[in-house]
């Protein structure tokens, strides 16, 4: 994943424009792949970071990169507001079901049915609630600009994935609004599968209930 | 020229004439009026930005964001408020990123109420957040003060890569006194603005965290950020004294409490009490040695806040046992007037009096 924005920055001659906001979350060692401006944000401050820095260097890439936990549950009235104030900065929300870092634990874009460490019997929607759609759930808000979900579980997706990532900047570029690309991505650490049956897994399970494409894109 | 202004107004204009661009904050009682006049003030400056933030946790973490991008950040709040951002003053510190953080402080604990009080003594003073750090924390007394102090804060937050918080609270916030402003704005002169993230042209890319796995190397920088408050320490302490010198008994108090102990002291004095007044004006650094100094000649020190007692273990500390330490607190809101206060440290006086002979 870090491989494929890396590689869009270059691509698109960004590198000494970007200023990233990596998480905490697996994301934060995202500072070891590419080497680019970065600022650390507190878990789930992603948004308000990345917003800080917009605003004072317009002119600059700003995106952060943030886990489905850190985004969807402690940082989600950033993330909505970011969203909703249309804030000129890209998002790029790592959805893979769990919480990574600390060890598998339930998330809120965890399936029903999904068991995790701490949904031992499978996430019961009576109990736990029901996976967050975030696109969806952004797409209600005025001010977003575009938002796509896409996936890495395979070449043709990551193509797709690349494309969506260089549009999201395209759109920030031309200040014509905050953009959020949500990628579908394997953990097969915490799923318990191997990588072939993780990527099978985004196909057959989870692009089911996140399904994929252009969410909402206004026109640029 | 002298100008008629609330404590919270007066902060936001000499915010602004000390380079202060960025504005975050969420609304709250006793500070409503500064990001009010921010909203207004900003908008008139190239570059300012305001935003009412979506909550302390967000307003925190936008000033964090701007003061890595390079500019001059501040945001405010009350009590319960300061408790949300603690999580990033932390991350601050440990970034060594510069910000002013103004807490208006009220009654507490919990929700509490809107009324005057100093309870936030112990959060501020201790770093506030988790970990090993400080942050300098200014007690002003006045609407002079609160302006002046406001300059000052943004001046140590650079020179020291820290947060700085200045300690007032509702009754300093709103009251209403004549304020002068420097006439010109200030630029902003920052030694060592090798930090800030603008984009890694023509530069090795910058990386600011707090994330250090390694425990050895999170050592270091927990000596180095050690070390840098060790310097503040030894520079930066800043106190007022009043009819110190022939006094038998010394009061402690800073911000609101320290001026009704002005009033009091200035009755006691017509009676003929000797009575002076060490009215600290940094409260992280303490200043310990004017304490310990006048511990040499005079052996009863009168500690008044405005909570149950926080700043006086400070002046125990500092005292470590050498003097006999008096105590008068009232929390949750209640602003004694001088003449109560003044019938209090009369009758500690006294029985000091008759101990001595
Ligand atoms: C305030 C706070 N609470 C909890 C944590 C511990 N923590 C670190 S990362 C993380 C969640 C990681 O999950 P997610 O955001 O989904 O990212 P992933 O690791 O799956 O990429 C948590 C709970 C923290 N760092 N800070």
């Amino acid at each position: 994943m870090k491989k494929v924005y890396a590689e869009v920055l270059d691509e698109m001659d960004l590198r000494e424009k970007a200023i990233c906001v990596p998480p905490a979350g697996c994301a934060v060692l995202a500072y070891d792949y590419i080497d680019i401006d970065m600022v650390e944000a507190p878990h789930g401050r992603g948004a308000a970071v990345a917003t800080g820095i917009k605003r004072v260097r317009p002119e600059n890439l700003v995106f952060s990169y943030q886990g489905d936990g850190d985004l969807a549950a402690i940082g989600t009235a950033e993330t909505l507001h970011a969203a909703n104030r249309g804030e000129q900065i890209t998002i790029f929300f790592v959805n893979n079901a769990v919480y990574g870092m600390t060890g598998g634990q339930m998330a809120p874009t965890s399936l029903l049915g999904q068991k995790t460490t701490t949904s031992p019997a499978g996430r019961d929607p009576g109990r736990e609630g029901y996976p967050i759609k975030v696109c969806e759930v952004l797409a209600q808000l005025g001010a977003p600009a575009y938002l796509e979900r896409v996936a890495v579980n395979k070449p043709a997706a990551i193509r797709n994935t690349k494309k969506a990532i260089a549009k999201a900047f395209q759109y920030q570029l031309r200040k014509t609004g905050f953009s959020l690309v949500e990628i579908l991505s394997p953990c097969p650490t915490n799923w318990k599968l191997n990588s072939v049956e993780s990527c099978a897994w985004i196909d057959d399970v989870m692009s089911k209930v996140f399904p994929l494409g252009v969410i909402k894109e206004t026109t640029c | 020229m002298k100008r008629l202004m609330s404590g919270n107004n007066a902060i936001g204009e000499a915010a602004v004439l000390a380079g202060c661009t960025c504005y975050f904050g969420y609304p709250i009682t006793p500070q409503n009026e500064l990001p009010e006049y921010m909203a207004k003030r900003l908008a008139a400056v190239p570059d300012g930005v305001f935003i009412q933030a979506e909550s302390e946790l967000a307003a925190i973490n936008m000033v964090l964001g701007a003061s890595v991008a390079g500019a001059r950040a501040m945001t405010s709040s009350s009590s319960p408020g300061i408790s949300l951002k603690q999580e990033g003053i932390s991350f601050l510190a440990a970034q060594e990123l510069p910000a002013v953080i103004v807490n208006m402080m009220r009654g507490g604990p919990g929700l509490g109420n809107i009324s005057p009080a100093q309870s936030d003594y112990f959060q501020a003073t201790r770093g506030g957040g988790h970990g090993d750090y400080k942050i300098i924390v200014l007690a002003p007394a006045s609407v002079q003060e609160l302006a002046d102090t406001t300059a000052l804060a943004f001046d140590l937050a650079d020179m020291f890569r820290t947060p700085v918080m200045i300690l007032g609270d509702g009754m300093l916030g709103q009251m209403m006194e004549p304020v002068t402003f420097p006439a010109k704005k200030k630029e902003r002169h920052l030694a060592h603005a090798d930090y800030v993230l603008t984009g890694a042209k023509g530069r090795p890319a910058r990386l600011v965290k707090s994330l250090i796995l390694d425990p050895k190397e999170a050592e270091d920088h927990n000596w180095k950020l050690y070390r840098k408050y060790q310097r503040i320490e030894q520079q930066e302490v800043r106190y007022e004294t009043f009819m110190l010198d022939d006094a038998a008994m010394a009061v402690l108090a800073y911000g609101t409490a320290a001026r009704i102990a002005r009033g009091a002291i200035k009755r006691l004095r017509e009676e003929g009490l000797k009575i002076g007044l060490i009215r600290p004006l940094t409260l992280w650094p303490f200043p310990n040695k004017i304490i310990q100094d006048t511990a040499k000649h005079l052996h009863d020190f009168f500690v008044f806040e405005m909570s149950t007692g926080q700043m006086v273990e400070d002046v125990k500390l500092a005292l470590e046992g050498k003097a006999r330490v008096h105590f008068y607190g009232r929390p949750g809101g209640v602003v004694p007037t001088p003449v109560e206060l003044s019938r209090i440290i009369s009758r500690h006086y006294y029985q000091s009096q008759k101990r001595k002979k």
